[in-house]
């Protein structure tokens, strides 16, 4: 998290609720892949000084419990996000497109689960 | 090997709460569990052996100063962040290579344990290493501190290398390897990370003796003691 050091360290960003305190480490987020064959989900953030020390403060933080097999790091700075005042332009023009649900098939038996 | 894992494991364990930040804190503790686990494994091993009805327990919480076998560094006191930081290496890196020599064991016991507990070792080597290069080559202060931790701790690293009656008996015996045995792998190691760390290794190796033998253990592990074992002093056979 916040770290005792003096020097701001680069990638530290303002955040809404104020300016970031200039010595505190990147924020970065984590994705865990819980078992073979699944993608990597969100799990949470942490803070670390680079990439590598994300990693194993997150083998720390968020495997303790037998959940993963495989870490995804990323520096938040580094991610682009939509923006939620944009959602009515972005979202709602699929909302009355239910014909884009494949809800009007047959599914034969033998397929399965989908 | 069990009360160098229970000493140590107690000592780390003083961070939880405590640590510079929250995701060291989380590491230290994990840590910390990892030793007492192999403690458990240690000791319930060494209370059958022995055949005196001690179970694990019964030897961590019921021994006084002289009965324990632990090196004197995992002993010492955490001190700063960076001191404690710098014991865990020095440990871990004789620690590893260890367990890589007991996974040899001529006893399957011993060899199973070594091998379990040298996945978490692997782990705590690294993440050792990883600090210790962060602070050492990090700021001035932080430098300072690692270069103080390593002039004040070195004298305790010869011990892990000296080898008593019980040591020979065990070579002989093909259980453990000759202490002596590991000394120059270590070497090698500890000097490549104190190059990469910036960080003067001391030039006496003059080592302090008696932790592992019992006959002289530093002041710490009293005091250490009456913290780790009060309850059961307090309680006699409390259990869960």
């Amino acid at each position: 998290m916040s770290s005792p050091e003096a020097k701001p360290y680069p990638g530290t960003q303002a955040v809404d609720h104020g300016k970031a305190r200039a010595d505190e480490w990147p924020l970065f987020e984590i994705f865990i892949r819980g078992q073979h064959g699944l993608s990597h989900r969100h799990v949470g953030s942490l803070h670390a000084a680079d990439a590598e020390m994300a990693i194993k403060n997150a083998r720390d933080v968020y495997t303790r419990r037998n959940e993963g097999v495989s870490i995804w790091v990323v520096e938040a700075a580094h991610i682009a996000a939509s923006s939620p005042e944009e959602k009515g332009p972005l979202y709602e023009p699929a909302n009355d497109k239910v014909y884009r649900h494949p809800t009007f098939f047959d599914i034969p038996d033998e397929v399965g689960a989908m | 090997m069990g009360d160098n894992t229970l000493v140590l494991g107690h000592r780390v364990s003083e961070w939880c709460g405590h640590a510079p930040v929250l995701e060291e804190d989380i590491a230290l503790a994990n840590t910390a569990l990892d030793l007492i686990g192999q403690t458990t494994l240690w000791l319930d091993l060494a209370g059958k052996v022995e055949d005196a009805g001690r179970d694990a327990d019964r030897l961590a919480f019921h021994r006084d100063v002289w009965d324990f076998r632990n090196l004197l560094l995992v002993e010492q006191p955490n001190g700063d962040f960076g001191q404690t930081i710098m014991r865990q290496f020095l440990f871990d890196a004789w620690h590893l290579s260890q367990l890589t020599a007991l996974m040899e064991s001529s006893d399957a016991q011993i060899a199973a344990i070594a091998e379990k507990s040298s996945k978490e070792v692997t782990y705590h080597l690294e993440r050792a290493t990883d600090t210790v290069i962060g602070l050492g080559d990090g700021t001035e202060e932080s430098h300072r501190r690692m270069q103080n931790a390593l002039d004040l701790l070195w004298p305790y690293v010869g011990e892990m290398f000296v080898a008593d009656a019980v040591d020979e008996a065990m070579v002989a015996a093909g259980i453990a390897p000759d202490p002596a045995s590991l000394r120059a792998a270590y070497d090698t190691l500890v000097n490549d990370v104190f190059t990469v760390a910036t960080l003067t290794r001391p030039e006496s190796d003059f080592g302090h003796r008696g932790g592992k033998s019992g006959k002289r253990h530093s002041e710490h592990l009293g005091h250490m003691l009456t913290q780790m074992q009060w309850l059961q002093r307090a309680y006699p056979d409390a259990t869960w």
